[in-house]
């Protein structure tokens, strides 16, 4: 080992808190960005293994009911690589444990695998045999929310007779990796789940004998998407079909791509924001470091070593520092990965589907650690380079302080003479003084960002639960029924008030964009089904006209104002150019509104409704499940409760974990930042302050200066840092937002108070160190050595 | 001091013949430019330094001495005129030259010692041995200053003259043509400075090696064969010493 390594080792050991602390914010930073980086890879992996192998259809559509002589022409569509048909319907279930009803959705499969298209994973048990009626397979998500094992019992209302159903295996389907209700934000695995009966039973028991409700295709890599969906409506038009579409807009796969989008997003936001701030802190240690030996710089260039020898030696304590970082981040980012995986296994159900540091991961992230560390460190690696060795033999000048503004405009006598100093000392160095602050700005705003998802959910929760969806349950009929159904009803147990809908599929077109979306007929001013505008308020139906959510007005590129087509899908399928009469605010999916009369009349039918949003008497809720339970008309039943439940243990659960992880992040570098400069101002100021001691200031007039100096830049960094954190914040809620759900900016009074409370105690915790720092100057060792 | 004249004997550099220049100054400016003011340190020097001479800088502070000294080392590139160091011109040296230069023939000791407080006393001799091309060992060095014992101290744990011997040690390890000492004594009493003094004058004597000593103070001038007096950026005037006295035998 050279003497000069000897020294770079014995310069770490000095100061090692401050190049630990720098490494620790590397460390985050490597951290996050492999974790990201790495879940995206294992979930990109996972997703593209499962479609391949259990043939994950392109092409979807559903019709009201077609023969099963259909199927050839679908399958003569250029293009076209296999058609599965197939019966889908919903029912509701009464599972065994459950008090309220759930809901099902039975999916038809032929008698022996493969099936030709979206394969099943049977993970345990078998198929339905032929013999043996009532036998299905039961999505995973369900039976484990349930504990079901193969051999379980549970009821169904199938064409309106209450059958029993045995669980003879357990299955995953590449079509329901993300298992959600339709309409539901986030799943809710007891009360929901997917089922598949062979189609000899399914078939007959709702009329689709020789029939089919339900398409999937898959198509050669060269055919056009947008060709085969044309086609595919063409052909089914005549048997009800509602409109054929891509991947993207199957539920699952889009919850996947949304979620894989955010992930991307996210990857790149607290990595930039780590390694800005571990750039800083070794900016401040090294220009520190640099300018505390310069002399010693300028004696080994006396003696022979070159610029490049000098900059190499500063320059290894950064790699060291960069490497340091990297191994701890890299272990800590593969650990956090495997966590958010195992977090995203729950939600996202794939055969196979483990954390696999993803060796693209690791190059970004180390490359990008030396990167920060190069930035931090090269501006002062350059000075020790260039140093001119003739300094060596002089001391460095005397710091040149002037009279400061303050002076000049006669307000010094306001300040004792340790205030001078500090305004001086800060007026002197504005950059420095600058770069602390935006330091410590940057560490309040991450605060911020890392804490304020909890409360933007809770409001969501706020929003989607209590302000929009009043109701208790929601009731969906099978079919289209007469108002005498809503009569029927209200008229069940326990309801206290019935608000009937009609909804119907539709696409809707404005220019060359175009998107189903089914359309929700409300009474004109609703009370349960709240539609709100975008200050809250209750937006009453049109007359005439569409209400559209504003993720589907941005899909559709259309204002308030504008004119669109709606095709309605069902029926004798009108066709009708309305205007947008407003945009209203949902975060999760996308809607459209219209009142329910107007409906019904461009459907050219009576007071049809499709299902009614109902408010129940808590004392009466039971007898009234019951009730739902056996209703034959009834297809599903969404309970309110249930979802918030759910929702709230999710959040619980997820969101929780993750803001501890952001929380220590955040600290780290709040610490980081406000020790480093510090700790700096302490060791740039050693002389002056122990001269101050010899001529007999106190250590706590001393100390005043010092910290006195923190003080100010901490104060008068938190105002911008506040509203850097809302900046930051409202780039997170955006890299955050899908077309699913989207997160609302909404940073409670609260979330700022806690990063103000974070900053201020990390100001404390520094300034102690460096009170200690002064009660411990050796006068003696400082005075012998040069200013 | 036999141990010393073996070393001499092993040197490699063939000795100048006497009365050969190993540095050759002509008309050496340096001008300072701070903003609007311009400092003359060194208004047109010649000078020419021998082969194995020891030579006195004196002057009032400001008169430009260790601009001078520094020139003479690479440490710093005069305005105008020319710098020869045997058959070489400093003055066309760039930075990698002129580090190259410094690394091969020049030893410095500074007024401040410059010692690196986080490497003991053999490791701040190993920070010059480790780049010199034929260098003494490291304790060996630290020998010929009397600091044997103190090899493994640090700065911190040394006094200022023991720290300046330290430097001398560095300086010489790595056999240098020639020594260029700025102040080396300033800090110091009388008796560590007569101790700092001897090694510089030993060397001297016994490595052949070409020594500047800047100082204040002029009983030292008498350890010198020859005093330059410099005043106000010129040479004022320069006296050869015929009777030259042992650095033991100083007192002030
Ligand atoms: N880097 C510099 N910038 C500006 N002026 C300088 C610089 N270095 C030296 N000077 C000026 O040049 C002149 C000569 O300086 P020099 O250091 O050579 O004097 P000196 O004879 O060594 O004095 P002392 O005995 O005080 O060390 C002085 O007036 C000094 O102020
Ligand atoms: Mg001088």
């Amino acid at each position: 080992m050279t003497s000069l390594h000897r020294k770079l080792l014995r310069d770490v050991a000095r100061m090692w808190p401050q190049l630990a602390a720098a490494a620790l914010v590397i460390a985050c930073g490597i951290a996050t960005l492999t974790m990201s980086l790495s879940t995206v890879a294992s979930l990109e992996r996972a997703r593209s293994t499962f479609y391949e192998r259990y043939r994950f259809p392109h092409v979807f559509a559903h019709v009201k009911r077609a023969p099963d002589s259909v199927a050839a022409q679908l399958a003569d569509i250029p293009g076209v690589l296999r058609v599965r048909t197939r019966v889908a319907v919903e029912v509701t279930l009464d599972v065994p444990g459950l008090d309220e009803p759930a809901s099902g959705r039975m999916i038809s499969i032929p008698d022996r695998a493969p099936f030709g298209l979206s394969e099943l994973h049977l993970s345990r048990g078998r198929l339905p045999e032929p013999g043996h009626p009532g036998e299905v397979v039961a999505s995973q998500a369900f039976a484990e929310a349930h504990g079901f094992q193969p051999g379980a019992e549970i009821s169904a209302v199938i064409n309106g007779r209450l059958e029993r159903l045995t669980i003879v295996g357990i299955g995953l389907s590449p079509e329901y990796v993300y298992q959600v209700r339709p309409g539901d934000v986030l799943p809710d695995d007891k009360r929901f789940g997917v089922f598949w009966m062979p189609d000899r039973e399914l078939a007959p028991a709702f009329d689709m004998d020789g029939a089919f409700n339900d398409i999937v295709i898959s198509i050669t890599s060269r055919a056009s998407l947008p060709d085969v969906l044309a086609r595919v409506d063409r052909i089914t038009e005549p048997w009800g079909g509602q409109g054929a579409h891509g991947r993207d807009q199957q539920t699952s796969d889009r919850y996947i791509s949304d979620e894989l989008k955010q992930l991307r997003g996210i990857a790149k936001l607290p990595p930039t924001i780590f390694l800005c701030a571990s750039a800083f802190i070794l900016n401040i240690v090294f220009s520190r470091l640099v300018r505390n030996q310069r002399e010693q710089i300028a004696a080994l260039k006396a003696f022979g070593y070159g610029r490049f020898a000098i900059a190499a030696h500063y320059l290894e304590m950064a790699l060291l520092v960069a490497a340091v970082g990297a191994v701890v981040g890299l272990t800590i980012g593969s650990r956090l990965g495997e966590i958010v995986t195992a977090m995203y296994a729950r939600f996202y159900r794939f055969p196979v589907f483990e954390f696999r540091l993803s060796r693209l991961a690791v190059v970004i992230a180390i490359g990008v650690g030396l990167t920060a560390a190069m930035l931090g460190t090269l501006a002062s690696v350059r000075r020790a380079a260039s140093l001119a060795p003739a300094e060596a033999m002089r001391p460095e000048a005397p710091p040149d302080y002037r009279r400061t503004l303050l002076e000049r405009l006669g307000l010094q006598r306001l300040f004792s003479p340790a205030g001078r100093m500090v305004v001086r000392h800060l007026e002197r160095q504005p950059l420095r003084a600058l770069a602390t602050c935006a330091g410590i700005s940057l560490a309040t705003a991450v605060l911020i960002v890392g804490s304020f998802v909890h409360g933007s959910l809770m409001y969501l929760i706020g929003f989607i639960f209590f302000t929009t969806q009043r109701q208790d349950v929601t009731v969906t009929f099978v079919e289209p029924a007469s108002p005498r159904a809503a009569h029927e009803v209200a008229a069940l147990p326990g309801v206290l008030e019935s608000e009937p809908f009609r909804a119907v599929a539709a696409r809707i077109r404005a220019g060359p964009r175009s998107r189903l979306q089914g359309v929700t007929g409300l009474p004109a001013r609703p009370r349960l089904n709240r539609v709100v505008d975008q200050d809250e308020r209750p937006v009453p139906m049109p007359h005439s006209g569409l209400l559209l959510s504003d993720g589907l007005a941005d899909i559709l590129d259309v204002r308030e104002g504008d004119i669109v087509t709606l095709e309605v899908l069902e029926g004798q399928r009108p066709t009708l150019d309305v205007p947008v009469e407003a945009i209203v605010r949902t975060y999760a999916g996308t809607a459209a509104y219209m009142e329910r009369s107007a409906i019904n009349r461009l459907m050219n039918e009576g007071d049809v409704i499709s299902g009614a949003a109902i408010r129940v008497d808590p004392d009466a809720r039971d007898r009234l499940y019951r009730t739902l339970k056996q209703t034959p008309r009834v297809a599903s039943v969404n309970i309110k409760l249930a979802a918030l439940d759910s929702f709230r243990k999710t959040i619980a659960e997820n969101v929780l974990r993750m803001r501890l992880f952001n929380l220590t992040f955040a600290s780290i570098i709040a610490f980081g930042v406000i020790y480093n400069s510090a700790r700096v101002s302490l060791a740039e100021r050693a002389h002056e302050l122990a001269t101050l001691r010899i001529l007999g200031f106190t250590r706590a007039e001393v100390s005043t200066i010092l910290l006195g100096e923190l003080a100010v830049l901490m104060l008068a960094a938190i105002g911008p840092g506040l509203l850097l954190g809302r900046l930051l914040a409202g780039l997170v809620t955006n890299l955050l937002g899908g077309e699913t759900v989207r997160i609302p900016l909404m940073i409670r009074p609260s979330t700022y108070a806690f990063a103000v409370i974070v900053i201020v105690l990390a100001t404390l915790v520094s300034g102690m160190v460096v009170r200690r720092g002064i009660d411990r100057l050796d006068l003696v060792a400082v005075l012998k050595t040069k200013g | 001091m036999a141990r010393v004249t073996s070393i001499a004997m092993a040197t490699r550099q063939p000795q100048a013949p006497p009365g050969a220049a190993v540095f050759e100054a002509r008309g050496i400016t340096k001008i300072y430019r701070m903003g609007e003011v311009e400092v003359h340190a060194l208004r047109g020097v010649d000078l020419d330094l021998y082969a194995a001479e020891m030579v006195v800088l004196l002057g009032p502070s400001g008169s430009g001495k260790s601009t001078l000294l520094n020139i003479l080392g690479g440490l710093d590139v005069p305005t105008a005129g020319a710098v020869h160091y045997r058959d070489h011109d400093l003055t066309r040296f760039d930075d990698a030259a002129l580090t190259r230069y410094r690394r091969d023939h020049v030893g410095f000791v500074f007024q401040f010692y410059n010692l690196i407080p986080s490497l003991t006393a053999a490791e701040n001799v190993s920070l010059v041995t480790d780049i010199a091309r034929d260098p003494l060992p490291a304790r060996e060095a630290l020998s010929l200053v009397g600091l044997a014992d103190r090899a493994d101290h640090f700065p911190s744990q040394l006094s200022g003259g023991e720290q300046q011997r330290v430097a001398i040690a560095r300086a010489v390890a790595k056999r240098p043509e020639v020594l260029l000492c700025d102040e080396p004594t300033g800090a110091l009493d009388v008796k560590t400075g007569v101790l700092v003094l001897e090694a510089i004058t030993t060397i001297n004597r016994e490595l052949g090696t070409t020594t500047a000593v800047i100082t204040h103070n002029a009983v030292i001038s008498q350890i010198a064969d020859r005093v330059i007096s410099l005043s106000a950026g010129r040479i004022a005037s320069v006296q050869t010493n015929d009777h030259k006295v042992e650095a033991g035998a100083l007192t002030w």
